[in-house]
């Protein structure tokens, strides 16, 4: 079945190229001075960081990475933990009920985030958690989907090493702990990528739920600066710049996890 | 008998332990709030009053909201036009990939990269390629081409596909992934089967490659139309104001709930059109089941 088509090979790698040309752009872009933007040349003749020192300075893009990276990380450590642990139940206890608590949680997946953010909005209100951190992140501190990944892969643990653990005296949190858990951990890689990208690049909730500029995450602070730019392209260029370019170097360093991540879960970063 | 019997009651203690806290935490975080959201949209509430039990009065308003109307023709739009591109595009490109020696993983991954990047940003990106000359990286071309300039975000009729184009362009990679996937997952014995009684590579990706594709097709036909059903990154950050414009011409239905709940402050109403949402992705998730349980 391997064919070395020239032009297809050709064809592919130029659509490949097209496709990272956006990035190409802004990058380029980001680099000109204000007095090189109407050039249509890609490349800046005397290039420049000074759009970069000049956002970093004045705006609260530090704060919004910090914002960013704290949610990011804690619902990622949420998740894990808690995913897996209901994954693992699911998959290894008999008790009543167990099919039904599979079903509820399942079912959860329906569910359309556009259908909770009112409700949610509602109850962070009279929380009080409106504009604070805890308030960005709690609607996606344990997921379904999560719960189904986990749950397909402990089912793949062999039942005899979890009976020779019992029978060397661990307690069954360590059975899950130090036995099962440790099996899992391409799964767990994968779960871990993408729920860290996917509350790094959301936008909607973290939208809704701040109107203090210090408690932006890094995609609402950028769309409010780009906003205020209005037609000071490279300052905007220069933003987005900032804001991809960590996702950019995640990609490059677990390319291959990332890749092969989802299409053994069929996850959707 | 009666050791076995504390066994599986001590087995149910901890799965009970373990379970309390994501349980409770469902209950809270998922269950209530789309119940309550029902709730809402059968009540006239501005946030800050009590609210007003009103039955299906504001699924009635939505009847006769020219605006609603629009809005849902919007979101088909997209639907009707970035479906069939998409997954088009994203086939051709995952069959011919297949075939690659050379470079594939180098190859794969400039595909794959829109997919993971901020949306918000690479919107920017996109807003500023499709603007007037001289700033407009697209309108550049085309004048230099001997073309006329084109408004793009700025026609009724211009802005949607205009929207459109950079969410299909930030989808594909994960369909061309998938779709890989896919391809790989096909016995080598069926292709060489195929080829010792002479088909040619036409009559195979007929015979062969597309009817096993078939689940597939059926996975990334319902997560592509979800996704662009639920289109509002691009558009909100695509659109002066975040308003869906020119004249409401690219607003989809999840920006018209934002704009409802978070602009106008009309709860009930934007309830009541998260339900309508609910409805057309429960009817889409329904077909995917039947879809994928007919073959079984």
């Amino acid at each position: 079945m391997r064919s070395r088509h020239p032009v297809a090979w050709i064809l592919l790698l130029l659509g490949g190229l097209t496709m990272v040309m956006p990035f190409v752009f802004m990058l380029a872009t980001s680099l000109k001075d204000n007095s090189e933007i109407y050039d249509l040349a890609l490349l800046p003749k005397s290039p420049t960081l000074d759009n970069y020192i000049a956002i970093l300075s004045t705006s609260r893009f530090p704060r919004w990475f910090a914002v960013s990276a704290i949610v990011a990380t804690a619902t990622t450590v949420s998740v894990l933990f808690f995913d897996s642990l209901v994954g693992y139940t699911l998959a290894k206890f008999r008790f009543r009920g167990r099919g039904l608590v599979f079903v509820l949680i399942l079912s959860t997946l329906m569910i359309p985030t556009e259908m909770l953010v009112i409700p949610w909005y509602v109850m962070a209100k009279s929380m009080g958690w409106l504009d604070t951190v805890w308030g960005i992140m709690f609607p996606g501190m344990v997921t379904g989907f999560g719960v189904f990944l986990m749950r397909q892969f402990f089912t793949g643990v062999p039942d005899e090493l979890i009976d020779a653990a019992r029978v060397d005296g661990l307690n069954e949190f360590g059975i899950f702990w130090r036995v099962a858990l440790p099996l899992v951990t391409p799964a767990l890689s994968a779960l871990a990528i993408f729920t860290f990208l996917g509350n790094w690049t959301a936008f909607l909730w973290p939208l809704i739920v701040t109107t203090s500029p210090n408690l932006y995450t890094v995609p609402v602070g950028l769309a409010s600066l780009s906003g205020e730019f209005q037609t000071d392209w490279e300052m905007i260029m220069t933003g987005a710049s900032i804001a991809v370019l960590p996702t950019l170097v995640v990609f490059m360093v677990l390319q291959r996890n990332i890749i092969t991540g989802i299409m053994m879960t069929g996850l959707k970063g | 008998m009666a050791a076995r019997l504390t066994l599986a009651q001590k087995q149910s203690v901890w799965a009970w332990g373990f379970l309390a806290v994501p349980l409770g935490y469902f209950a809270l975080v998922r269950f209530w709030p789309a119940v309550d959201g029902f709730f809402l949209s059968l009540t006239r509430w501005n946030l800050v009053g009590p609210r007003v039990f009103v039955g299906i009065e504001n699924y009635r308003r939505l009847v006769g909201d020219p605006v609603f109307w629009q809005v849902l023709g919007n979101t088909f739009w997209y639907l009707l036009l970035g479906l069939p591109i998409s997954l088009g595009l994203a086939f051709v490109i995952a069959y011919h990939l297949d075939r690659v020696r050379y470079g594939q993983g180098l190859i794969r991954a400039l595909y794959f990269v829109p997919h993971l990047t901020t949306a918000t940003a690479m919107a920017w990106v996109w807003r500023w390629f499709y603007q007037p000359p001289p700033v407009g990286v697209f309108n550049g071309w085309l004048v230099w081409l001997g073309f006329s300039a084109q408004p793009f975000l700025r026609s009724t009729s211009q802005a949607l596909p205009a929207v459109l184009a950079p969410a299909i362009w930030a989808a594909l990679g994960f369909q061309v992934v998938i779709f890989l996937a896919g391809i790989r997952a096909i016995p080598r014995s069926y292709y060489e089967a195929a080829e010792i009684d002479g088909a040619g590579s036409w009559q195979i990706l007929r015979a062969i490659t597309l009817p096993l594709l078939r689940p597939t097709f059926v996975f990334l036909f319902i997560t592509t139309s979800i996704g662009f059903l639920r289109i509002f990154d691009y558009v909100y950050n695509m659109t002066p104001g975040g308003e869906g414009g020119p004249l409401n011409a690219t607003r989809p239905l999840v920006l018209n709930i934002y704009q409802t709940a978070f602009a106008r402050m009309d709860m009930g109403y934007a309830s009541a059109q998260t339900v309508v949402l609910f409805a057309i992705l429960l009817i889409l998730s329904l077909l995917q089941l039947r879809l994928l349980g007919e073959r079984k």
